[in-house]
């Protein structure tokens, strides 16, 4: 990891493009807001988020932010503080499927840094970035939380564990495979894999 | 009331009172410096940590010392508390570690700084600066932001006091800026590119400790320290219509809210006695102000400190601390 | 072969399924306590069990219950802390994740005792293919009323949330984790006033680990008094062991407090040993957050003796020579690993996870990886080694949470232990890069 001094965060824009839930979709969340008392239905952000990035093009644009603010009673800003703390919230496009590669410590001394590299090296893209044909983005993360069955990535929900260079280059043609069947765009999950 | 002890003064004080306000009732040295608590913002404090101090004897009842030195500014006063400040090493020695935390990406601008003469932060390391830093690597560096016409935001600058959050949350209608992302990128920004114009959003620049957040309207830049401050008043209906007024003969280079020795401004102003008010006859001048700036270059010399100023204007760097 | 509590069953096919579960004697905690006893009763046993919080701090979890602001006429909140994410740590998930119906056992007998009907589950966002199996077993309990209005005919009443995180390991803070729960960013809150007082809302919670809250149920059926009888000293009961690194069968292991780490490590019955036949080097015993230890001190304390699988020794020789159980994460690393990419890539690890809150974690945690980084990479100097101790120091005790002393230990641990590889790294770097081009050689 090359250590830069200047912080770019990128620059985003209100679009004003309508963006909504379908009704069914609208149920859940409701029901999501019920699970907090009175008051405090803030407290659903964090899943409504999961559901909009999921639902509503696989990342947050600043639409899709104003419109769960709007949800929930919230300013846009409190929903643009939280999106941007945690990790698994996308503020960009991302690839059909997002390879999170563990890079901490346990994971590290069970062969994590060549799964990393041999990923890099195959998709020939840096961690950050995403394929030419939008498949695949690729990612660095802390722990998993699934230590000792390391190395360990998650696609997308799904956990590939005990990871060796060939396991890696199976699976990512089976989703090579996948995305091809598939209408791009659709978000489709991983089946389980090894 | 209870009874806390604090660099062998004691006092009494109400249930509740933080270490910090008692400390502020003595007054003098035995106050810590605060570079986020701000009693008129509510939830403010704990973060910037260089008003830790140590407690000797935790309570009548409990005589043991407190095993962690405490933010002096969160933590409630009990009685029979003994609380060390200047007169404890340890506190003196984390203390300095924390201004070299802060100063480690700072971008040590002051010559070219706005805030310069009036800054917490310089006058922290002042006060308690390592003779040299112990970092030759390079600062961290956001790139300039627009938020608005009004106000200038010098993200480098920042040390995420989180004072201007709070202000635009208990004084402003809507807030529009906040703190995004975490860690050491954290930065404060409105996100997506808009103007904080909202009413009464210009007392984020006075609450600012450093010189991250500037008025834009503030003519013809000057050194703070040239400029006298004036008390001036006018007919408001929206604010007190009490400020600061910091002038040059005839000329009102800029409004500010009144702060007093602890930096703290007495009442928030509106933004149209802030930046549009600009002619002297649009206010009654007072007279001069007569400041006791809490701070540890000018501790009650306010006047003297204008004049030989930190920084050398030639040499544009700091002076020797030694 | 110690005792199993926890895990006693989970070899039994579909005890995922509340059948199979309440066939094997699940539930039964449950009626006996809410219909055989009262509150205070189960407060009782909880003390005499003398377990202690598994999260991390090993803080007695009767105390703990006994803080909670009863006089307050606000609802009381229990939160379950299923957010591990503490490098070294995974037994929260292997217990979720064969076990469910363990846990919500415990939240029921703890929310019942507690006398409190809305209760949290928060669990970090990654572990999504959980949160299925545990709103499975939700609504599996609900359906056999053992959740919902007026459980088994009393007049207790108790629903049951999961409620994902997204990413970010301050959230498993306490503080954090409800400020997260409230839908803000994860920033850890100032103490005073403790979450007894004002948790969630601004109202009275407690806040425990999974694991702490799967031996509820356990204790209740066996009383408190047994299960003090397992285990050493004030260690008692049993502990659940994550074991990763260079071991031979990495995985969750069940131990009775006690057990010599010496037997851990090279038992067959649990790490058997270390992998590819090498030497042990160095072992992190509690999760990435507690110092490392050499071989010779993590097998035997400074004073010579066995060191055993407890609180007290494992701490003993406090930082001098001791370490911490800490979440019983258990890193073990072999004479390959290089301890200095190694505290590189944790410091990396807790800059990149500070809330950014407090001065000296947030510029801390980035000066120290800055240094250690170069460090590692060949253009270290020696007084880079005393700057990093200096630092560490300046951050430990002094922030807001405990994750600025996580992020300090380690760096300091690894120093006082193995200077001499940082100062090797200073002096030979072209050597030190030829050899490792990574922490381990493995394919
Ligand atoms: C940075 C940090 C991360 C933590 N992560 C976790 C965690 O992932 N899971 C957990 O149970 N406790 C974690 N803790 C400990 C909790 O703050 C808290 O002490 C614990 O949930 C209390 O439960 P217990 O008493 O049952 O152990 C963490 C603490 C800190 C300071
Ligand atoms: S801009 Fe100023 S007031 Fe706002 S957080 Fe930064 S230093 Fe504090
Ligand atoms: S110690 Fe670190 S993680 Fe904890 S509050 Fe401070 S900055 Fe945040
Ligand atoms: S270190 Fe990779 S999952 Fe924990
Ligand atoms: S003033 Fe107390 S921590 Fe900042």
């Amino acid at each position: 990891m090359k250590h830069s001094n200047i912080i770019n965060h990128p620059q985003f824009t209100r679009e004003g493009r309508p963006v909504a839930f379908s009704p069914n979709i609208l149920n859940k969340v409701q029901s999501l807001m019920n699970r907090y008392p009175e008051g405090g239905q803030k407290s659903a952000l964090l899943p409504v988020l999961h559901i909009a990035q999921e639902e509503l093009g696989g990342y947050l644009s600043v639409d899709v932010m104003d419109y769960v603010a709007a949800l929930l009673g919230i300013q846009p800003i409190e929903v643009y503080e939280v999106a941007t703390f945690y990790s698994m919230f996308y503020l960009d496009k991302m690839g059909k499927y997002v390879i999170e590669v563990c890079r901490t410590g346990p994971c590290a001394i069970s062969g994590g840094e060549q799964i990393l590299a041999h990923l890099q090296d195959v998709l020939e893209i840096q961690p950050g970035e995403t394929t030419p044909d939008g498949v695949f983005t690729l990612k660095e993360v802390e722990c998993l939380g699934s230590c000792g069955t390391g190395p360990v990535m998650q696609v997308n929900t799904e956990y590939y564990e005990k990871l060796t260079p060939g396991k890696v280059d199976r699976l990512l043609e089976e989703l090579r495979e996948y995305a091809n069947k598939n209408k791009p765009g659709d978000s489709t999950w991983v089946k389980k894999f090894c | 009331m209870l009874k806390v002890t604090i660099d062998n003064i004691s006092i009494e004080v109400e249930e509740g009172t933080t270490i910090l306000n008692a400390a502020r009732k003595i007054g003098g040295k035995v106050v810590p410096p605060a570079m986020c608590y701000y009693s008129k913002l509510k939830g403010s404090g704990g973060k910037c940590r260089t008003c830790l101090v140590k407690v000797a004897q935790s309570c009548t009842k409990d005589t043991r010392p407190m095993s962690k030195l405490v933010a002096s500014c969160s933590t409630p006063v009990q009685d029979g508390m003994v609380v060390q400040n200047l007169t404890s090493p340890e506190v003196i020695e984390a203390r300095k570690g924390i201004v070299e935390f802060l100063l480690l990406n700072h971008p040590l601008d002051c010559p070219v700084c706005d805030q310069a003469g009036e800054c917490d932060l310089q006058d922290l390391s002042f006060g308690y600066g390592m003779e040299e830093t112990a970092t030759d690597d390079e600062r961290r560096e956001y790139p300039m932001t627009d938020i608005g016409e009004n106000i200038k935001l010098h993200m480098n600058r920042c040390i995420l006091c989180y004072r201007c959050v709070y202000a635009a949350d208990q004084l402003t209608d809507k807030r529009l800026h906040g703190v995004l992302y975490r860690g050491d990128v954290s930065e404060i920004s409105t996100f997506i590119n808009q103007s904080v114009t909202n009413e009464f959003s210009g007392n984020i620049i006075d609450v600012c400790p450093v010189g991250a957040l500037t008025d834009k309207t503030f003519r013809f830049k000057s050194r703070v320290w040239f400029l006298n401050p004036m008390n001036a008043h006018r007919e408001c209906t929206r604010c007190s219509g009490k400020v600061a007024a910091w002038m040059f003969g005839n000329e009102i280079f800029r409004i500010t809210g009144r702060k007093d020795q602890f930096g703290e401004v007495e009442e928030f102003i509106c933004n149209e006695c802030r930046f549009e008010k600009k002619d002297i006859n649009d206010w009654v001048i007072d007279g001069p102000r007569h400041i006791k700036r809490q701070s540890v270059i000018s501790a009650n010399h306010y006047e003297e400190t204008k004049k030989q100023s930190l920084i050398d204007p030639i040499e544009g760097k700091m002076h020797e601390q030694k | 072969m110690g005792e199993k509590i926890l895990l006693a069953n989970i070899d039994i096919p579909g005890i995922r399924g509340f059948d199979v579960y309440r066939a094997n004697g699940g539930y039964a905690a449950v009626e006996k306590a809410l219909l055989e006893m009262t509150a205070a009763q189960v407060s009782a046993e909880i003390n005499r069990s003398g377990l202690r919080g598994r999260g991390g701090a090993g803080f007695p979890t009767g105390l703990k219950w006994s803080f909670l602001d009863r006089k307050s006429d606000k609802p009381r909140y229990l939160v379950c802390n299923a957010d591990e994410s503490e490098p070294g740590t995974f037994k929260d998930r292997y217990l979720m994740h064969h076990l469910p119906h363990l846990l919500i056992e415990g939240l029921i007998i703890s929310s019942f005792t507690l006398g409190v009907n809305t209760c949290y589950i928060y669990i970090r966002g990654e572990f999504k293919y959980l949160v299925g199996i545990l709103e499975n077993a939700i609504r599996e309990a609900r359906q056999h009323g053992f959740l919902g209005e007026h459980i088994l005919g009393t007049d207790f009443s108790l629903n049951i949330y999961v409620h994902p995180g997204a990413g970010a390991y301050i959230c498993g803070e306490e503080t954090a984790l409800l400020e997260s729960l409230e839908g803000k960013r994860g920033n850890p809150r100032i103490k005073p006033p403790f979450p007894a007082f004002k948790g969630l809302y601004g109202c009275p919670t407690v806040v425990n680990n999974v694991e702490t809250l799967a031996t509820v149920g356990p204790i209740v059926n066996m009383g408190g008094d047994v299960y003090a009888k397992i285990g050493r000293g004030k260690s008692t009961g049993t502990k659940l062991i994550s074991a990763c690194g260079n071991i031979n069968n990495p995985g969750v292991y069940e131990i009775e407090m006690g057990l010599p780490v010496e037997d851990f490590i090279y038992s067959p019955e649990y790490c058997g040993g270390i992998a590819r036949d090498k030497y042990l080097k160095a072992v992190i015993p509690g999760g990435s957050s507690v110092p490392i230890l050499p071989a010779d001190l993590i097998l035997n304390t400074a004073k010579g003796e066995k060191r055993l699988m407890t609180y007290e020794s494992l701490a003993e020789g406090d930082f001098e020579s001791g370490t911490m159980l800490g979440s019983g994460g258990f890193i073990v690393y072999d004479e390959d690993a290089c301890i200095v990419r190694n505290t590189w890539n944790l410091t990396r690890f807790y800059h990149h996870e500070s809330c950014g809150q407090c001065s000296p974690c947030r510029e801390g945690t980035g000066w120290m990886e800055k240094v250690l980084y170069r460090i590692e990479h060949g253009q270290g100097r020696m007084s880079d080694i005393d700057l990093l101790v200096r630092v560490a120091k300046n951050i430990e005790g002094n922030t807001i949470c405990p994750l600025g002393d996580a992020a300090a230990w380690p760096v300091a641990s690894a120093i006082r232990h193995f200077r001499h590889e940082f100062e090797e790294h200073v002096l030979h770097p072209a050597a030190v890069l030829e050899k490792e081009r990574s922490l381990i050689k493995f394919f």
